[in-house]
């Protein structure tokens, strides 16, 4: 029998507010444990959580950019459970009335499959402390930092029937919240978890099977082996006639394997109820008309703009709107008159080398876009040759070094001098009458050679046409 | 409403209590009392009137996105039930 996959995600985004989102206690990453924590985040009785506004600016900004529709009535619920990560005893969530329903996210896999996965939610929470086991005793320490710091959750409908379908929506959510400025959804980092509904069904069934949800997928890597691995599982549970349980699952990146963590069908019972210490919200159509007005170009606008505009490539475009920081640097670059071929060169390949080698991403890199727009004007006016300026380049990438002071304490400025070229020519022809005879006998190679003798001879800083040229006509003469 | 036995061991379970066996027919009509309250309620006529999530007629309550000092961890683990000098201890509970 064939089977096919079904899945739907549960994605956890951190929000980037200076604030978290009941209190005025910083959300910044690190900190030593309980130096982020006030009398609200840690639950103290007769304390009155306050909503930050930015966490409903971002999860409009968010819902309007996922195609979404805004709730206008909308509250806060309280989602109750013990467990020592929420010192109150509940989390404040939404699940009557979310902030945003109804989205949707146009994909492309790699493959070039095309499909709308559709949004059934997303809502405001808040997020849990971290809790650190005691190996050895009895014990268990809370740190409540992140407690409260402004998630929104996305729950998708099950669209998915594939990990690459998975991985393309991911990226493009990713994507579209960067671009909006909303979190920087570090996956290492934990701004951006996905749990992971997935059930089997007979191929062809519109029945859904019995689903399980994956939790622990830290990386991009994890999700598609966790899916392949969990998918095998269950059909061949259903295959030997024994049934899939309704369960959470842990994945262990280790083992490369799932684990039943808790069962649904013992208690899972939240007892939501309406958060009585937050006043109800209500949005107004001018707050969404200035929230629209708000939203930046996002990723597919920028693609086809980059294409007619400055008459890019798909490719180029695709790989410059991927990251939000590599098209405000290409942007930049351009403005600054730099041939825009040319920065896409430049960023697809010496920086993305430089990032990858440095193990960057580009939003942190120190390099600016004057530092660029200057070596491609010295290579275009004849100052630098391309070779030249990529060692140039690498040498002032970590630390967004000056151009013009490097070039001239190393001596690399371009030798456009003819006298010095036509001497140099001269000296490697009277050197190597072999290769200028293997040349004559219609070996192409030693051509190469004698440029190649010929730049050495001028310590690699002269223009490579001038060169090739210089010795063609010699060749000829 | 009534509340059976079987109702006091699945509210125990949903709370983390674990009451004695001979305690459970007690909880089970003092719950009963409580819920039976709520009739009161249930007289009012109340079709055609919107369900109220908030008692007070205020909305939009929110805050800058400010950032102010947290408090001091020293002062906020002198609430902690148990403490090391860095965190709240709690009993070993893994999910």
């Amino acid at each position: 029998m064939t089977w096919e996959t079904v899945i739907g995600l549960e994605t956890h985004v951190e929000l980037a507010t200076r604030t978290k989102i009941f209190c005025s206690c910083t959300t910044e990453f690190g900190g030593a444990p309980n130096t982020h924590c006030c009398p609200v985040c840690t639950g103290m009785p007769g304390t009155l959580p306050v909503l930050n506004e930015k966490v409903l600016e971002f999860a409009v900004k968010a819902g309007l950019a996922l195609d979404g529709e805004i709730t206008h009535h909308c509250k806060f619920d309280r989602k109750n459970y013990f467990y020592p990560d929420l010192p109150k005893a509940y989390q404040v969530s939404q699940l009557y009335l979310p902030i945003v329903r109804n989205g949707k996210v146009p994909i492309r896999t790699q493959s070039g499959t095309e499909k709308i996965i559709r949004i059934h939610e997303l809502h405001m929470e808040e997020d849990a402390g971290k809790l650190v086991h005691d190996p050895w005793l009895d014990q268990t320490r809370c740190d409540y930092n992140r407690c409260g710091v402004p998630l929104i959750e996305i729950v998708t409908e099950p669209d998915f029937r594939t990990a690459e379908e998975v991985i393309a929506y991911l990226e493009k959510l990713r994507s579209t919240l960067q671009y909006l400025g909303v979190s920087d959804c570090k996956m290492q980092e934990g701004s951006l978890r996905c749990d992971v509904n997935l059930s089997v069904r007979p191929a062809g069934s519109a029945q859904l099977g019995t689903r399980t949800e994956m939790k622990n997928l830290n990386s991009f890597k994890a999700i598609a082996r966790a899916i392949a691995y969990e998918s095998r599982r269950q059909v061949e549970l259903i295959e030997e006639g024994k049934r899939v349980v309704q369960e959470t699952r842990r994945w262990d990146d280790n083992k490369d394997a799932t684990f039943a963590m808790r069962s649904k069908e013992n208690a899972q019972d939240y007892r939501y109820f309406p958060e009585p210490d937050i006043p109800p919200l209500e949005i107004t159509q001018e707050y969404l008309d200035h929230i629209r007005k708000e939203l930046p170009e996002m990723a597919e606008h920028k693609l086809i703009r980059y294409q007619a505009e400055f008459g890019l490539p798909l490719y180029d475009a695709q790989m410059l709107t991927g990251q939000k920081a590599l098209a405000d640097f290409f942007e930049a670059c351009a403005a600054l008159g730099s041939d825009p071929k040319q920065v896409s060169n430049w960023i697809m390949g010496p920086l993305m080398g430089q990032l990858s080698a440095k193990g960057l991403e580009a939003k942190d890199m120190a390099l600016s876009p004057a530092t660029l727009a200057r070596l491609i004007s010295l290579v275009k006016a004849g100052q630098l040759n391309r070779n030249t300026a990529v060692k140039v380049f690498e040498a002032v990438f970590d630390q967004d070094g000056d151009v013009d002071t490097y070039i001239s304490a190393h001596g690399l400025a371009q030798v456009n001098d003819p006298d010095a070229l036509a001497a140099a020519v001269e000296k490697v022809f009277s050197a190597n009458p072999q290769s200028i005879e293997d040349f004559r006998s219609g070996k192409e190679k030693a051509f190469g050679f004698l440029v190649g003798q010929v730049m050495r001879e001028l310590r690699g800083k002269a223009n490579p046409q001038a060169v090739n040229q210089a010795i063609r006509d010699k060749l000829n003469s | 409403m009534k509340i059976t036995e079987e109702m006091v061991d699945y509210i125990s379970v949903l709370s983390r209590l674990k009451p004695e066996p001979e305690e459970k027919a007690q909880l089970a009509t003092e719950l009963e009392r409580i819920v039976s309250y709520m009739d009161v309620l249930n007289r009012l006529d109340t079709a055609g009137v919107e369900p109220l999530s908030h008692v007070f007629p205020i909305k939009n309550v929110m805050r800058p996105d400010l950032p102010c000092p947290s408090l001091p961890r020293e002062g906020l683990l002198k609430n902690a039930p148990s403490e090391d000098p860095e965190a709240f201890l709690v009993p070993k509970a893994v999910e």
